[in-house]
């Protein structure tokens, strides 16, 4: 034997290894999403006194039902729009404090802080801010003749809950991309400069090519984010009101499992929407991973 | 010294356990200052006696408590008492094999109990159609009227005068807004559901479902879609685009305090149980009490007005000795001495006859003009069909979709006949899916 073994003999050993991490894994997301796939068979009292086995029929009844269909619409919509602005807003941040050489750090430290707030504390920052009886925005909006109300404009509500949503997530855009940019050598965009491509040009041409691919971990962390962890926004400021304006799957799942203890229906709620995002991964990995250069 | 600390550990151990008290769980929903009270009601009961500790513990608002219990429940860990609130009484009422109902608690552990000690629109409430008590009462309210009377003088109106129907809230509100005494005549809490449909219904005696608003059984169909509620929901329209009334946001209404504190609105109608926070915040202005308004055209009204805020529920799956400590538990609390003094600082109705009439004898009611509003409204009349509450499972989600519709009725969208329309038709088919959920 003249290499060294690197191979462990015992084949139960690398299994002890994992078991840690494998029995979180089961414990705390393959059971609780088994549970609640097997819920979604069942109609069931909340107090799990009865219960029968219905099949389809909370998928069929959701797939029928114009207020879920429409609840789907205006989540894609919510998605596509909190993506676009939290990583725009993100990468202009990071492309502004990379040119900044002095007081990077301390800018960089600033723009991270809102990461640091709880969703419901930051949908309660919003929720003042825009409350049409003694909030700030309303105020001054109403110097440009917009008459602010969120609780009765549908419109109002989901510019809310989209401007509060991002905010909370454009210090974690801003930090991949300022790492990102951080690990282009500068040569490169010294060796374009001096060939005579302005800052657009190399922006264009070196910059946004060689962070493609944290833009691209970015995207599905932000589709992720808005799918799932916007509802501590939504909570604390619309309440998926008025009118169901901002009732998105997230919320939806809540409101008819915990306010309505309709378990069936919410658990179908939230088969599709994990389905529905496990889709999504694989179409973004599938064909806009192509593009993506490492 | 580690050994010394943990000898002593181990005496205090094996000291309590000699005097073994039996432990009673008591899970709520009384937030802040209501919290403290109630904190109170148990040390007073643990100090009264030494078999029993009752352990009070805050469980989040009704909706999460409920489902706190639930999710307990279901794990076999859930509490002695808990308490659900009025939206839940149905769903609580369908789960038979987890409730313990007070009735039979109260039999078979040998306290002289008597239900008609009650107030009728309290028990009517709570009791099954063979005139069973099964939820505890603890703390009922009932939505009145508040107002500022210094606007109302501003405005030219005589501050002593609550308006009484809606027809004085019309013109009471546009002589308040175009006097310029405050931007909104009105404003009011649970628009849509508590106020909005269900009190409305009881106030005019008409019926907010078939089958005895839902008493008769889960087949039960809503019908609130009626011309007294269009009427009203139409006016709510109207009022609005007037300025008379604004809309204070979705169930409770979060910005209808804060509308009437900051004397935005000078009037608001909420929960009786709001009376001391609204004291306490009417700083700069003094507030009057009415009851709530009715259309004066309509024969019989007012009815009387319905109740809502929390019973207490035993739930199952317990020791027949803790049973015994619930049961002395529950008769202590519905004690005249407990229940008046409850009633006085919260706000919340007195439940038995006898708290009305001990608090009545303490000359409370003339110390504190306005504090017996909420009592009279519930007592205007001899509870109808229309009057004595509502029986439905799936509640909640019933109000959610009232909400929506007077936001869809509020905005525009809608006529008030459209939305009652078709919150009627997706409310009976939540009831729909509740009652397959729970045919047994």
């Amino acid at each position: 034997m003249d290499t060294k073994r690197t191979i462990f003999p015992n084949k139960g050993l690398p299994y002890a290894f994992i078991a840690p991490q494998l029995a979180i894994t089961l414990i705390f997301f393959i059971w609780p999403a088994a549970q609640a796939v097997k819920a979604s068979f069942e109609r069931q009292d909340p107090f799990g006194l009865s219960t029968t086995f219905v099949g389809f029929s909370h998928y069929a009844r959701l797939l029928n039902d114009p207020t879920y269909l429409a609840a789907i619409g205006r989540t894609f919509v919510f998605a596509a729009a909190v993506t676009v602005i939290a990583m725009g807003l993100g990468l202009l941040l990071a492309m502004a404090v990379s040119r900044v050489i002095r007081t990077a750090q301390f800018y960089s430290t600033m723009l991270v802080w809102p990461y640091a707030v709880a969703p419901v504390v930051a949908g309660i920052l919003w929720w003042f801010i825009f409350n049409t009886g003694t909030g700030i925005l309303p105020y001054m909006l109403g110097f440009f003749g917009v008459s602010w109300n969120h609780q009765l404009n549908g419109t109002h509500a989901m510019i809310l809950i989209i401007i509060a949503a991002s905010w909370k997530q454009v210090s974690y855009n801003f930090l991949f991309f300022l790492a990102g940019m951080q690990s282009i050598p500068q040569s490169l965009t010294e060796a374009a400069a001096i060939d005579g491509a302005g800052p657009f040009k190399r922006f264009w041409t070196i910059i946004v090519p060689l962070i493609s691919p944290t833009s691209f971990f970015l995207f599905i962390v932000n589709v992720n984010y808005t799918m799932f962890d916007t509802f501590g926004v939504i909570a604390a400021t619309t309440h998926g009101g008025p009118n169901q304006a901002t009732n998105v799957l997230v919320y939806k799942v809540y409101s008819d499992g915990v306010v309505g203890l309709n378990i069936g229906s919410s658990s179908a709620q939230s088969v599709l929407l994990m389905l529905m995002v496990v889709i999504l991964t694989f179409v973004q990995f599938r064909f806009v991973e192509r593009r993506v250069q490492y | 010294m580690v050994r010394l600390s943990l000898a002593a550990l181990a005496l205090t151990l094996t000291s309590t356990t000699a005097f073994a008290q039996t432990e009673i769980s008591w899970w709520h929903s009384m937030g802040g200052e209501l919290g403290e009270r109630l904190e109170a009601i148990a040390a007073d009961f643990n100090a009264s006696q030494s078999d029993y500790v009752v352990v009070p513990s805050y469980r989040g608002e009704y909706e999460e408590s409920l489902v706190n219990t639930i999710a307990a429940f279901r794990a076999g860990e859930q509490p002695h008492l808990v308490q659900v609130y009025e939206v839940g009484t149905g769903t609580m009422m369908a789960a038979k094999g987890a409730v313990y109902p007070v009735y039979q608690l109260m039999a078979d552990h040998g306290s002289n109990f008597d239900p008609s000690a009650f107030l009728p629109v309290v028990t009517g409430y709570y009791t099954d159609t063979e005139g069973n008590m099964l939820s505890m009462p603890f703390n009922s309210s009932t939505p009145i009227l508040y107002y500022n009377k210094d606007v109302f003088e501003k405005a030219g109106l005589d501050p002593e005068v609550a308006p009484k129907t809606w027809e004085d809230i019309e013109a009471f509100g546009k002589q308040i807004v175009e006097s310029g005494a405050a931007k909104c005549g009105f404003t009011m809490g649970y628009a849509a559901t508590w106020l909005g449909t269900e009190n409305v219904s009881a106030l005019h005696n008409v019926p907010y479902g078939t089958l005895e608003n839902g008493f008769g059984g889960l087949s039960s169909e809503l019908t609130f879609n009626g011309p007294i509620q269009v009427r009203l929901w139409e006016k709510l329209k109207e009022w609005q685009d007037a300025g008379i009334f604004a809309y204070g946001g979705p169930a409770g209404g979060p910005d209808t305090a804060p509308k009437f504190y900051a004397q935005e609105c000078a009037i608001n109608m909420g929960s009786s149980a709001g009376r001391a926070g609204v004291i306490a915040n009417a700083k700069d202005f003094e507030v009057g009490f009415g009851m709530l308004p009715y259309f004066a055209d309509v024969e019989g009204a007012p009815q009387n007005s319905i109740i809502g805020g929390a019973t207490l529920w035993t739930l199952t799956g317990h020791e027949d000795a803790e049973y015994e400590g619930v049961a002395k538990f529950l008769t202590y609390l519905s004690s005249p001495e407990v229940q008046a003094a409850w009633h006085q600082a919260t706000g919340y109705l007195p439940v038995t006859q006898a708290a009305y009439e001990l608090t009545q004898e303490q000359g409370y009611y003339e110390a504190n003009p306005g504090s017996d509003i909420a009592i009279q409204q519930i007592n205007l009349n001899e509870p109808t069909e229309n009057s004595k509450g509502l029986r439905y499972g799936n509640m909640p989600q019933i109000r959610i979709v009232l909400d929506e519709e007077l936001q869809a009725v509020l905005n525009g969208d809608k006529t008030a006949q459209e939305a009652l329309d078709s919150a009627v038709e997706r409310g009976n088919a939540i009831l729909r899916e509740f009652e397959s959920a729970n045919a047994q």
